[in-house]
């Protein structure tokens, strides 16, 4: 059991997410960093879909009511068992009656803290992740409050000592500016060429507006093609038939600022689409802050389709290590 | 038929997007629904989701077990396959669905953003109607509950449906979104934007322009309404909604049952051919309503 004291800006319950369920119009969660996600699960032995906890900017105040083993990994939000500092991207163990608190944010912007067994929350739909909008899955359906009482589940498979570390190689840092890889495509051919190369030059700043939605980006005004515009668009150049949005992809409602849509975005709507981020940058998307810059780089699919490569196998070699010990 | 030659694009290395067509047609939604269902049938191993929507669909899945070129080409070969619509039968639901018009919870809502609109001295309803040449709002919904719509996607949240009716493309009602989009709208909101009809499913943002709200849920978490005992969302792309217009008093008995959870939607199976609601929009309409209301 932990027993929740203070539960920090927006903690929540998040596994890898409800798959499968987009036709409905439901969106995946899950957690919005999924390689900091796997690397906390392999820490302490459990099986890669136990939920976890997922802390934006500034954390939570925890109480262990159990002894076990924890792991933070993530954005540097330095983490402290009662009020002395612990390393994250370790395992750690905690006994019943231990208090976890953390410091001010320091780089990145979410942190995942795993215990052994998972977090229990009833699974809806395959998943136990929250996704608050329309109130499901998680703890009630929301983000933590204090009092909150979260049980550990059972989805434990090997116990890891304590002092276990991720090797230093597999260890991300956040820095202030990003470049985060996109594939352009959807409806990229609605921007003129002009507006496709500011879209892929300009630094862009992410707005306040930045959450598990999506993230919204400030710089300059984009321009789409002229044209008259097609039946049930509707009037604004950046408006297209209501279609499917992915997981990633950005559209510039009226040309103004771009919108990148995460894991708990809208599924569709009427706006043009006109690249979306690669499966392994949204990783790097979910450390990234408001007022922190961003550079928009066209990759190719086999890039794209190699990066992926890349992180599987950093997480495999992070798995061979910890159960080589 | 459209001459429109279908776009394949990658979004991201998890989707495909293929859009059908710029504009919104029967014809895109019927053919984009054919290739869903066909591709679904097939069971391909990798593919995660099976998205589609209104002139255009969307597949997601695991490139470790399918190479995004090579689901274009299976979804490029089940496209040249289907050369008619004709032997494509849907299978559906015809569903009787109650809004109240003109209530006084979705103007209330609607009078807090009269800034974001394009004309803030008419309502939704008034400007609406103008703006599509009926002499009054209630011509206006006349004309929205004289023919039934297609379910023609779900989504933006779960269960939301976008309806289109299915009337000759001079009879469409289109409409504007918001100027800016509204902080608030109420749950069961009953909203029209594009060539869209839509209710949405929870209280949240919107811009589609409010003309009332359905008595009637079409998203329940809890799923103690019999129809929600399979799903937690209740329209299905394919289904035909009809709104029937209804008095507060109707409103209030349906709020009601939904209350102490008897509800249950009115609702008949019906088989049609997309060829036959193209063809013939106003007698398929006559069929639809016939099998509704006197089956």
């Amino acid at each position: 059991m932990i027993n929740v004291l203070k539960p920090g800006i927006q903690t929540t319950v998040q596994d890898n997410g409800r798959i499968g369920f987009y036709e409905i119009g439901m969106p995946p969660s899950g957690a919005m960093d999924k390689y900091s996600f796997a690397m906390a699960n392999l820490l302490v032995g459990n099986e890669e879909n136990a939920a976890a906890l997922e802390i934006t900017y500034m954390g939570p105040e925890l109480e262990f009511r159990t002894d076990t083993t924890i792991a933070l990994t993530g954005g540097e939000i330095p983490p402290k068992v009662n009020g002395e500092p612990i390393p994250m991207w370790e395992t750690v163990a905690v006994k019943s009656g231990d208090r976890l608190s953390f410091d001010f944010v320091k780089t990145g912007a979410r942190v995942y803290l795993a215990v052994a067994g998972g977090i229990d929350v009833p699974v809806i739909l395959g998943s136990r992740s929250t996704y608050t909008l329309c109130g499901i899955g998680g703890y009630q359906g929301r983000a933590l409050q204090a009092n909150d009482v979260l049980e550990i589940a059972n989805m434990h498979k090997r116990p890891i000592p304590p002092g276990t570390r991720i090797p230093a190689e597999l260890i991300p840092t956040f820095a202030k500016s990003h470049e985060i890889r996109v594939i352009m495509g959807l409806c990229s051919y609605r921007l003129t060429e002009e507006s496709k190369r500011t879209f892929l030059s300009i630094d862009w700043t992410v707005t306040p507006e930045a959450n598990r939605v999506g993230y919204r980006f400030k710089g300059e005004r984009l321009s789409f093609v002229p044209r008259e515009q097609p039946f049930g668009a509707g009037s604004n150049p950046s408006n297209v038939v209501d279609l499917g949005y992915p997981i990633g992809s950005i559209q510039i409602p009226d040309g103004i600022e771009p919108i990148s849509l995460l894991n708990d975005a809208v599924t569709g709507g009427g706006y043009a689409t006109v690249a979306t981020v690669i499966s392994t940058d949204l990783n790097r998307m979910a450390q990234i802050k408001t007022n922190e810059k961003v550079r928009f780089v066209s990759v190719t699919l086999e890039e794209a389709l190699q990066a992926r490569r890349q992180t599987k196998a950093d997480i495999a070699k992070a798995r061979d290590f910890i159960g080589g010990n | 038929m459209s001459h429109f030659e279908p776009r394949y694009s990658y979004g991201g290395d998890e989707f495909i997007f293929v859009e059908m067509d710029e504009a919104m047609s029967l014809d895109a939604n019927f053919r984009a629904m054919s290739i869903t269902r066909t591709l679904k049938e097939k069971e391909i191993p990798g593919i995660m989701d099976i998205c589609p929507s209104n002139a255009s669909y969307m597949v997601r899945f695991i490139p470790e077990e399918i190479h995004p070129d090579k689901l274009i080409g299976e979804l490029k070969q089940i496209e040249k396959s289907i050369q008619s619509l004709n032997d494509f039968e849907i299978h559906a639901r015809i569903v009787d669905v109650p809004i109240l018009f003109d209530d006084p919870w979705t103007h209330e809502a609607l009078m807090r953003f009269r800034d974001r609109h394009q004309d803030p001295n008419s309502t939704d309803l008034e400007y609406a109607a103008r703006i599509n040449g009926f002499k009054s709002k209630q011509d206006l919904i006349q004309a929205i509950s004289d023919s039934p719509f297609l379910v023609s996607m779900v989504g933006f949240v779960p269960g939301l449906p976008w309806c289109y009716q299915m009337v000759p493309r001079e009879q469409q009602i289109e409409v504007p979104k918001y100027v800016r989009p509204r902080t608030y709208t109420p749950e069961r909101a009953f909203g029209f934007g594009g060539a869209f009809a839509a209710i949405y499913p929870v209280q949240g943002a919107g811009g589609y322009q409010l003309f009332g709200v359905a008595a009637a849920p079409i998203y329940q978490k809890e799923q103690t309404l019999p129809d929600f005992r399979d799903s937690l969302v209740f329209p299905k792309q394919g289904d035909i909604f009809r709104f029937r217009s209804i008095s507060m008093d109707e409103f209030e008995a349906v709020r009601t049952k939904v209350e102490n959870g008897t509800f249950k939607y009115l609702t008949k199976e019906i088989t049609f051919t997309p060829d036959e609601v193209i063809e013939n929009p106003r007698k398929f309409s006559e069929t639809v309503l016939g099998r509704l209301y006197h089956d």
